[in-house]
């Protein structure tokens, strides 16, 4: 009797050794496995869908989103910080890190597209019917801080219609004259319109997207910045693999419809 | 014959060669080893560490550099002014009250000493949102300050209100416990003696709580110095008008790491003077500075 029950404990602990060691191979079900994400706040609610459909597809495999201004992002990067991908909402910080050899180059793709907007609050209260009223003096214009690349883009807007004969560089210092605050990410430019806070914000169109209530003031094509967001699989991960699953995903019809119905344009062909 | 007065520990005995209980590395009456400290190693550590390794990490060269930066000049000058008119501000309006404080007991006053706490539990970003929420445009009383031609988010009043609001509480406090520490008996002796009430207040109450105001007005400046969170989201966030030092560390951190260092340096720098101002001005229980 005892030397069954023995036998019987030894047999399901080599059941249980050899799973552990199998990593799941042998079909008993293994901890699971955390992909740790880091992407640009602009990204929070297409990548939580995005982060879902995956785990749906990769069970076992638990995404751990980091979201936060891409600069930031990539100094914990470059400080030590554990990540297996990186989404950023510009090219430079990708850069950074492939020129310190942190970035799995050949997989680094550029998966989704944005640009620029002013979004107004609904009841208008400085009554801007058009982009050329926002250069009028005393309109609250709230954007993001230059340290991010939302800001970044802003001011490069603003230089491309300095450029711009129509518009002309007085145009471009009277805007900036109404600035009343840079913040720290586009989001929080999003949240002080919704508030009536400003007269007017610069924000990416896939943040105006989850705001349709907020009234749009369009920027010309030829002055606004095409944003383009790399991702990257980190070569410190320990699962490259499921790292490089994941950008494809982001890359695939799926993932791609996903991020156009969070307002992004999609990756180029 | 000479005598000189043994010097005395916190204890009241006396330090030196002897044989009481509190010397020789021994701590207190119960005579415990001083290797009790030791317990508390862990956390010393982990404030000693980070510390040591922001000073480390930060070149001394490149203090010199952005100091003589103009975004870091206007943000040290506006993150001084403010913090500096809003504590005036605190201990003008303060003082009367803390006094008013623990010497009425009613229960109106110890509902306010509630409430006056409570910016110290408050996150800081909940405090920016009510005043958002308050005094912004669509605020309670966004459009009685319109009428009035005021205007408060995004200018620097909006930095001082926010940095009174979440420092206020540190005098309130510190100034109630060295006025209470006055007691009754000695004004009420004053006032045999023929003194008025102001006389009471300018020549006995003020002179002995004054390291104790002094004391609570530098936390409070200290606290309102290193301000960031209501100040981001009521005053926002702009080089020159309200952008203080602690938004321009942080957003120096996202563009300029050796900026948001150099600025955290300086700002380590200035608390500890605080803290050192501060210990000083309190002296220790015996009064044995």
């Amino acid at each position: 009797m005892t030397r069954g029950a023995v036998g019987l404990f030894a047999a399901a602990l080599a059941l249980g050794l050899s799973s552990c060691a199998g990593g799941g191979s042998a079909g008993a079900p293994a901890a699971p496995t955390s992909l740790l994400v880091f992407a640009a706040s602009s990204l929070t609610d297409a990548f939580d869908a995005l982060s879902a459909e995956f785990e749906a597809a990769y069970p076992g495999v638990d995404v751990v989103p980091n979201y936060g201004a891409s600069p930031t992002l990539r100094t914990q990067i470059l400080e030590g910080a554990q990540a297996d991908v990186f989404a950023s909402a510009n090219r430079e910080e990708v850069q950074v890190l492939a020129d310190g050899g942190l970035v799995d180059e050949g997989s680094t793709r550029t998966f989704a597209r944005n640009r620029l907007v002013v979004v107004l609050p609904t009841d208008n209260p400085a009554g801007l019917t058009s982009l050329r009223d926002l250069a009028r003096p005393g309109v609250r214009l709230i954007v993001a801080d230059p340290a991010v690349p939302a800001g970044r883009y802003t001011l490069r807007a603003l230089e491309s219609l300095a450029g711009d004969t129509a518009w002309g560089p007085a145009f471009r210092d009277a805007v900036l004259a109404n600035v009343v605050s840079q913040e720290e990410t586009v989001r929080a430019v999003l949240a002080k319109v919704e508030l009536g806070e400003a007269d007017a914000g610069f924000v990416y169109l896939s943040d105006a997207s989850r705001a349709a209530h907020l009234l749009r003031l369009d920027l010309p094509p030829a002055s606004n910045p095409l944003a383009e967001y790399p991702i990257a699989v980190l070569l410190q991960s320990p699962h490259t693999t499921l790292a490089r699953a994941f950008v494809d995903f982001a890359l695939s019809d799926a993932g791609q419809r996903i991020l156009e119905s969070h307002g992004f344009l999609p990756a180029p062909d | 014959m000479a005598s000189f007065r043994p010097l005395t520990d916190a204890y009241g005995l006396p330090i030196g060669k002897g044989r009481a209980p509190g010397e020789g590395g021994r701590a207190g009456p119960l005579g415990l080893p001083w290797q009790l400290e030791l317990i508390g190693l862990p956390l010393i550590l982990l404030l000693l560490i980070p510390l040591v390794a922001l000073l480390a990490r930060t070149p001394l060269a490149l203090l010199s550099t952005y100091l003589t930066d103009a975004r870091t000049l206007a943000a040290i000058r506006l993150s001084l002014l403010t913090s500096l008119a809003g504590t005036a501000a605190v201990v003008v309006l303060g003082t009367p009250l803390a006094y008013g404080l623990v010497r009425r007991r009613t229960r109106l006053n110890r509902a306010l000493e509630v409430l006056l706490d409570l910016p110290i539990v408050l996150p800081p970003a909940v405090a920016g949102l009510a005043l958002l929420m308050a005094f912004g445009r669509r605020g309670l009383f966004g459009a009685a300050l319109a009428d009035l031609g005021l205007q408060l988010p995004f200018t620097p009043l909006a930095v001082v209100l926010a940095q009174v609001f979440v420092g206020a509480p540190y005098f309130i406090k510190t100034a109630g416990v060295a006025l209470g520490a006055v007691t009754v008996d000695l004004e009420q002796a004053a006032a045999l003696d023929g003194a008025s009430t102001s006389n009471i207040l300018r020549h006995v109450t003020l002179p002995l709580a004054v390291r104790g105001l002094l004391s609570g007005a530098a936390l409070c400046w200290a606290r309102a110095l290193g301000e960031f969170g209501a100040t981001i989201l009521f005053a926002g966030n702009l080089p020159g008008r309200t952008q203080t030092m602690p938004l321009a560390v942080y957003l120096g951190f996202e563009s300029d790491l050796a900026l948001a260092q150099t600025l955290s340096v300086i700002l380590l720098g200035v608390s500890v003077l605080i803290l050192v101002v501060v210990r000083l001005l309190a002296g220790s229980p015996n009064g044995a500075e």
